[in-house]
């Protein structure tokens, strides 16, 4: 301890100050009161609201674990965890793969990357409200709806998409892998680029085929990637609003309602505002499952990694 | 090391900073450096025409003169349910809105309006309310906490030009439940791609047009026990042979079109747009129609909705109620009363008004004579009626099977507790009905029943 404080200079206000530390702060102060009133100060009033009930106008009250107990007995919120569930598991098997298939494939042409690049991407350049309005009326279950009408070129009878309970969900994943594959698309191409080439090159010499290269070089090479956009993937499926507020607004008959809709139907759908407690202590409840899930997933996969 | 101009320009970061802060947290409030009470008031809706908000620039106008101390700022405002909570929630609200009959007394019973009691008094008309209209206004405690205007009952609006595409005479609309399925089957077979009849199904009016056909059954969807105890009863018989008349049209006629998911303003746009022959509508609806949706009035026809003979049938009704907004000061509340009285409720009563009212919806090619309900007694209704009767834009013949057939239809009002959550959860029965053949009806409304009584249950804790 001693040699450590005899090789550094003693700190008094005065050094800070000398070595900016206070135009540091100074500068740092705007993006700090930013942070802690638009930030941080919701986050931990939603905390203290998920254990009152209030109308936001009349003095609120405190009500224990209430709120809490309340979303339990919903059967809405067993609905809505079961259809976030299902959104993430169909939005996985389709969503996950195929913009790491487009990304091996764009990264293999040699003519028209770029073309093919931006195609991929264009998705994402559309406002979302936009997109999905237009995909509303591509959905149209009428037989003139424009996919009924290119189903019925090859003989297919129309389907009801978003107006029935089975084919409503499949239909919002579908929508929401294409408006969001393009941006993975873009970050699995950037990490393929930093493959090393001498690696692809060693393999040709060992005699691979090209499955072979992608299974051996390339996936082990974006396992890293992989692993993050996986968890991004999750929590993101996990938060899925747009979708069933645009689409269905959660019909037919709950088949779309999610967690996030659900929050807001708590606290919004009744114009009398009851609910603001029961929408926090949701809101709570699931921040703190994605948390826990995302220490899980990094504790495991970290170990895979080191592996 | 540091320059002063690094310093010099954090400094201002900062101020810009904080002042911008400051922005966010100060209120309208009273405003304003002179002495004048200043006042927010919301009576249009957005995307209102050119020509209707310089008309209503002309009322402010003459508001202000007849009262000079008061100034008048109109803005455009929409109420729906959810941003109606969001704004209160957020004190964004202006001072005068409106909010609809279901939620007014609520409202006033959370501490969430302005008592405007004394000053409701000092108004001409205080005295000419009918006890029962007046009461969507009134608290518990028997304060006034608002006035109610343009009444109307659910109705029957339907296309006349797809009428007499599909060889149906416009008018002679369908007068039982029975001719509706008749007609909207005509219809889907002779103009194809067209709903001959169709309801709202979502955010919370697919329960509110089912409460509807249920009480016109001589359903209730709530029962007052005499002890004041609310019983939820939607798992009732008129509601089941509602949904089952929703259910012969839809999979045995296929009449009701390919959307099952419309809100009040979809519908209203699909109609418009001559995707639906027929629907359940507030009477009133032309007035959106033309002012949101450019509807030709000249195709419109609307007539009563059907009811079920038997005491106990019975129209569902609604309204507007003008309230003031709760963290006013009593000069302000005073001038809102004021302006309320001289918008909404003058031209009902007083022939100038009336008329000057009536000349400016029609030069802003709005709605002059859209059908609503008496606000005070029906001599009165009608001799507004005849006020306004040379302005009049919407043809007569088009609007008399509903002028015609209200006044001898029983008035029947909303469920009284939790009414936008038993909605809520009856848009999905609607939504399972019309989208899934074998919908378990029995195990839905239970369903419904459980959940709503719940809420009710919870209140009395």
């Amino acid at each position: 301890m001693t040699t450590a404080a005899s090789r550094t200079p003693r700190r008094t206000p005065l050094t800070w100050v000398r070595r900016g530390g206070l135009s540091t702060l100074v500068f740092l102060l705007p993006m700090l009161i930013v942070f802690g009133v638009f930030s941080w100060t919701p986050i931990v009033e939603s905390v203290v609201m998920s254990f009152q009930h209030t109308n936001l106008v009349t003095t609120p009250e405190f009500v224990g674990w209430a709120n809490f107990a309340a979303v339990l007995a919903d059967p809405t919120f067993w609905i809505a965890v079961r259809n976030t569930a299902y959104f993430a598991v169909l939005a996985l098997i389709f969503g996950y793969p195929l913009p790491l298939i487009a990304a091996v494939l764009l990264s293999e042409t040699r003519r028209m990357r770029g073309v093919y690049s931006v195609l991929a991407y264009l998705p994402v350049i559309i406002l979302p409200v936009v997109a999905v309005l237009l995909w509303k009326v591509f959905y149209d279950a009428s037989p003139n709806g424009v996919f009924n009408t290119i189903l019925g070129w090859f003989g297919i009878p129309p389907q009801p998409w978003i107006q029935d309970a089975t084919t409503a969900m499949p239909s919002l994943v579908l929508q929401a892998t294409w408006a969001g594959a393009g941006a993975t698309v873009i970050i699995y191409l950037a990490a393929l680029r930093s493959v090393p080439p001498e690696l692809y090159d060693a393999a040709e010499v060992d005699g691979a085929s090209i499955w072979q290269k992608v299974w051996h070089v390339t996936l082990p090479q974006l396992r890293g990637i992989l692993f993050i956009t996986l968890i991004l993937q999750i929590t993101a499926t996990a938060q899925v609003f747009l979708q069933p507020f645009l689409f269905t607004g959660g019909g037919p008959n709950n088949a779309t309602t999610t967690i996030l809709l659900l929050i807001y139907q708590y606290a919004f759908q009744n114009s009398l505002g009851g609910a603001y407690g029961k929408a926090t202590a949701l809101s709570l409840m699931l921040a703190v499952f994605l948390a826990v899930l995302s220490i899980v997933y990094f504790r495991i996969t970290r170990r895979w990694s080191t592996e | 090391m540091k320059s002063p101009g690094k310093v010099l320009l954090a400094g201002a970061a900062v101020v810009a900073t904080v002042g911008a802060l400051a922005g966010c947290s100060s209120g309208s409030g009273g405003g304003g450096g002179d002495s004048k009470i200043h006042l927010v008031v919301a009576p249009v809706l957005p995307g209102a025409t050119a020509d209707a908000l310089k008309a209503l620039a002309e009322r402010v106008k003459e508001f202000e003169k007849a009262n000079p101390d008061i100034d008048v700022k109109a803005i455009e405002y929409q109420w729906t349910g959810t941003t109606f909570a969001a704004e209160l929630a957020g004190g964004t609200l202006p001072d005068v809105f409106n909010v609809p009959f279901t939620d007014s007394k609520a409202l006033a019973n959370n501490g969430q309006l302005a008592d405007i009691t004394a000053d409701f008094k000092k108004t001409s008309t205080a005295d000419k309310w009918n006890k029962n209209v007046l009461n969507v206004a009134t608290g518990d405690n028997g304060k006034i906490y608002g006035i109610p205007w343009g009444p109307y009952a659910m109705a029957l609006s339907y296309n006349r030009e797809i009428f007499q595409k599909a060889g149906l005479d416009p008018d002679k609309p369908p007068t039982t439940l029975d001719e509706i399925r008749q007609d909207a089957k005509t219809i889907a077979e002779k103009v194809p791609g067209v709903a001959g009849y169709m309801q709202m199904t979502k955010d919370n009016t697919g329960g509110w047009n089912l409460t509807t056909l249920t009480q016109s059954l001589g359903g209730r969807m709530e029962r007052v026990g005499s002890d004041g105890k609310v019983t939820v009863t939607a798992d009732n018989a008129q509601t089941k042979q509602g949904l089952e008349w929703l259910k012969s049209m839809r999979w045995e006629d296929d009449s009701m079109g390919s959307n099952f998911l419309f809100d009040w303003s979809g519908i209203n746009q699909a109609f418009a747009s001559g995707q639906v022959a027929m629907y359940m509508s507030g009477s009133d609806v032309i007035g959106s129609l033309m002012q949101a949706n450019g509807f030709d009035q000249t195709k419109y026809g609307v007539t009563t909705y059907p009811l079920a003979s038997g005491s106990d049938a019975g129209i569902l009704s609604g309204g507007n109620v003008d309230v003031v907004n709760v963290k006013d000061s009593p000069e302000q509340i005073a001038a809102a009363v004021k302006w309320i009285d001289f918008y909404r409720t003058q031209p009902t009563v007083d022939k100038d008004a009336a008329v000057k009212n009536a000349q400016t919806l029609k030069a802003g090619n709005q709605a002059v004579n859209a059908p609503t309900l008496p606000v005070f007694d029906k001599a009165t209704w009608q001799q507004n009626q005849e006020w306004i009767k040379p302005y009049a834009n919407i043809p007569a013949a088009n609007i008399a099977p509903f002028n015609t057939g209200i006044f001898s239809q029983q008035i029947v009002p909303e469920p009284p507790r939790h009414t936008q959550d038993l909605y809520n959860a009856l848009d999905g029965v609607v939504q399972a009905v019309l989208t899934d053949r074998n919908a378990d009806v029995d195990a839905l409304l239970k369903g419904v029943d459980a959940k709503v009584q719940a809420l009710i249950d919870a209140d009395g804790k």
